[in-house]
């Protein structure tokens, strides 16, 4: 066991050979940027370091943005596993912010946490589940591509988020609603007044859920046995179009999820345009992350750094430029996968 | 009502806006029928519109503004080609991250150029005569000669052999990368000008200002089937919904427009609901090399 995590796999090699690539890829075209706005690039690089590892504040924003990110990347990732492109989780996230915010202003102000959250939390995978499930049976039963039904219902929600918002929950003329419940309110982790929260605690449960799943229980061979050949699942007995709508509804439940970080953890209250990328970007962390749990949880953090680092050092040189690099990096890796892995391994090189 | 909507001012309304949605589906037709998915249409309206607002604003030309767009569209078809075909990374991933780098790297752009958070400085545009804007004219002849250069043309039997049987190309000695470069190109190009016409039309650069535009138009290239002249009708139906949404808002009959202007996704999605969605084939190579 030991010898086999000191001698990795060629695979696992190749998949960090590709790793360490792409981020000196990322990097490098990330200097040259710097260059550009007349920064030096080492400065910068070490002042984001600097800045989001040793002060409290930025490291908690690198937290607060990174468990989003894991469970948006987890949605995504488990649908994709199933064989199915969401690219929803941008709709199913919004479904969730808002049934959080409708539950958490309308339950009694007394109500006390241990019920409180639980209900918000709830009513947040049920609404991004209910999008999710939505999806995956206009595919299953009616053949519809998941990249248009997923498309159309983010513009759905959006709009109806906005509606609802508009003619009951936002607060004279603004575009906030009311404050949630206090005992719905998840304590922040205290890290300088930044806005991470106790909602990391549901991503790493998460993570740690579907990893298990993933990797013991028959449902996730079930669901990984369709993502990689459905006519051999199906031959085997495994009913096809159910776990397709299982895996997507369980996508648009972890990307609904993603509102407690939002609303319960940071916002407090419904806010239009509230989370707004994160389930774009989830996209971006999951196939950054090639699917895995882990993957997922090193990707999101990866991405927060950009996100916190980028900020810390707005002063220097424009956000834009680091939220741009968030983009390369997954070019990059997706670049460099396939090319590491045409190279002749070791063993095959040898003559 | 019905005569506000009969309107020639109406239909001029419709027009403008379906030209950045019907030039992007009919980009995405080619790029997609030539077996590259086409992500990416987010990111080249974008590029193209920040890229035709530099151009127009730079030379006082909002000639030179079209070509900026078109130009950039192509650009970016390079980075998606380069990285797909040459580096064979997986194409959907490809597309996402361009959109990403697009939103932030115009943001970027704003600021290198005109140190600007949201807005580029006004430039010109083709005013507000319908007919006298050739990027409708473009729209209009793309939607026409589009499919029929596809099915007729060398380039376009080339590119439909690339997407549905590139062992066939290979057997003639046709490259089926080249055919797919070739097409693509032509693609990104047309996608560019549809940004282009979201800059003119409105006489600036917005950040973000494509508002996934080009994912709808994909949406439409896949629900038609990947047939361009069917994509380029149903853009014409989103089109249609949104002008008559903002005519909904200024004549104000009751029904809410944040629900109103959902209509035609509510009603696409319908469609594939009842209808099903086996109306159409997508080429056979798609994504896969």
């Amino acid at each position: 066991m030991i010898l086999r995590w000191l001698r990795p796999s060629d695979n696992v090699r190749r998949e960090l050979e590709a790793a360490v690539i792409a981020l000196l890829v990322t990097v490098a075209i990330g200097s040259v940027l710097m260059l550009i706005v007349g920064k030096s690039p080492g400065h910068v690089w070490s002042q984001m370091l600097f800045h989001t590892f040793t002060e409290p504040y930025w490291f908690g924003y690198l937290l607060y943005r990174a468990t989003a990110l894991a469970l948006t990347g987890l949605a995504v990732a488990i649908a994709l596993d199933a064989g199915m492109f969401n690219i929803g989780a941008e709709g199913q996230l919004t479904a969730g912010v808002l049934a959080c915010a409708v539950i958490g202003t309308s339950i009694p102000a007394g109500t006390p946490a241990i019920l409180a959250i639980p209900l918000c939390l709830v009513g947040a995978a049920l609404a991004g589940g209910a999008v999710g499930a939505a999806i995956g049976y206009l595919r299953v039963a009616r053949d519809a591509h998941e990249v248009i039904t997923s498309i159309m219902l983010n513009a759905i929600v959006a709009g109806v988020a906005l509606y609802i918002g508009n003619i009951a929950l936002f607060q004279g003329g603004t575009t906030t609603g009311a404050q949630i419940a206090p005992g719905a309110q998840l304590p922040q982790l205290g890290l300088a007044g930044s806005s991470a929260s106790l909602a990391i605690v549901i991503s790493v449960l998460a993570v740690a859920g579907v990893w298990w799943l993933r990797a013991r229980t028959t449902w996730g061979m079930a669901w990984l046995a369709v993502g990689r050949d459905p006519a051999a699942a199906r031959s085997v007995g495994i009913n096809v179009g159910r776990v397709r709508v299982l895996a997507m509804a369980g996508s648009g439940a972890l990307a609904g999820l993603a509102a407690a970080n939002f609303v319960l953890g940071h916002k407090h209250a419904f806010e239009e345009g509230l989370g707004r990328g994160t389930g774009l970007l989830g996209i971006s962390v999951a196939l950054l992350g090639r699917t895995h749990p882990a993957g997922v949880a090193v990707a999101a953090l990866l991405l927060g750094f950009f996100s916190a680092g980028g900020l810390s050092v707005a002063q220097e040189v424009p956000k834009e430029l680091i939220e741009m690099l968030q983009g390369v990096v997954v070019l990059a890796v997706a670049c460099a996968g396939p090319w590491v892995r045409r190279r002749p391994t070791p063993m095959e090189a040898a003559p | 009502m019905i005569a506000s909507l009969l309107s020639l001012a109406f239909l001029a309304q419709v027009v403008r806006i379906a030209v950045p949605y019907a030039l992007a589906a009919m980009g995405g037709s080619i790029t997609e029928r030539a077996g590259v998915v086409d992500l990416a249409l987010e990111a080249k309206l974008l590029f193209g519109a920040f890229t035709a607002a530099a151009f127009a604003h730079a030379t006082g030309s909002a000639f030179a503004g079209v070509v900026g767009g078109m130009f950039a569209g192509v650009l970016v078809t390079g980075v998606q080609l380069f990285c797909a075909l040459r580096l064979r990374a997986d194409q959907v991933i490809v597309g996402i991250a361009l959109n990403v780098i697009a939103l932030g790297g115009t943001r970027f752009l704003l600021q290198l150029v005109y140190h600007e958070g949201a807005n580029s400085p006004p430039v010109p545009g083709f005013g507000h005569a319908v007919l006298a804007n050739p990027l409708v004219w473009l729209a209009f002849v793309a939607a026409v000669a589009v499919p029929i250069a596809i099915k007729r043309t060398r380039w376009g039997l080339r590119l439909r052999a690339a997407g549905d049987r590139p062992d066939a190309l290979v057997a003639v000695g046709v490259s089926p990368h080249r055919a797919r470069i070739a097409a693509a190109l032509v693609g990104g190009a047309l996608t560019g000008a549809g940004g282009a016409q979201l800059t003119l039309a409105v006489g600036g650069f917005v950040a973000d200002m494509s508002g996934g535009r080009g994912y709808i138009a994909l949406a439409m290239v896949i629900l038609a089937g990947w047939r361009p002249l069917v994509a380029a009708l149903a853009c014409a139906g989103i089109a249609f919904a949104e002008a008559f949404n903002i005519q909904l808002q200024v004549s104000a009959i009751g029904i809410p427009h944040e629900l109103a202007q959902l209509a035609p996704y509510v009603l696409t999605l319908l469609v594939l609901g009842i209808a099903g969605g086996k109306h159409g084939k997508p080429p056979q190579s798609l994504g896969k090399l």
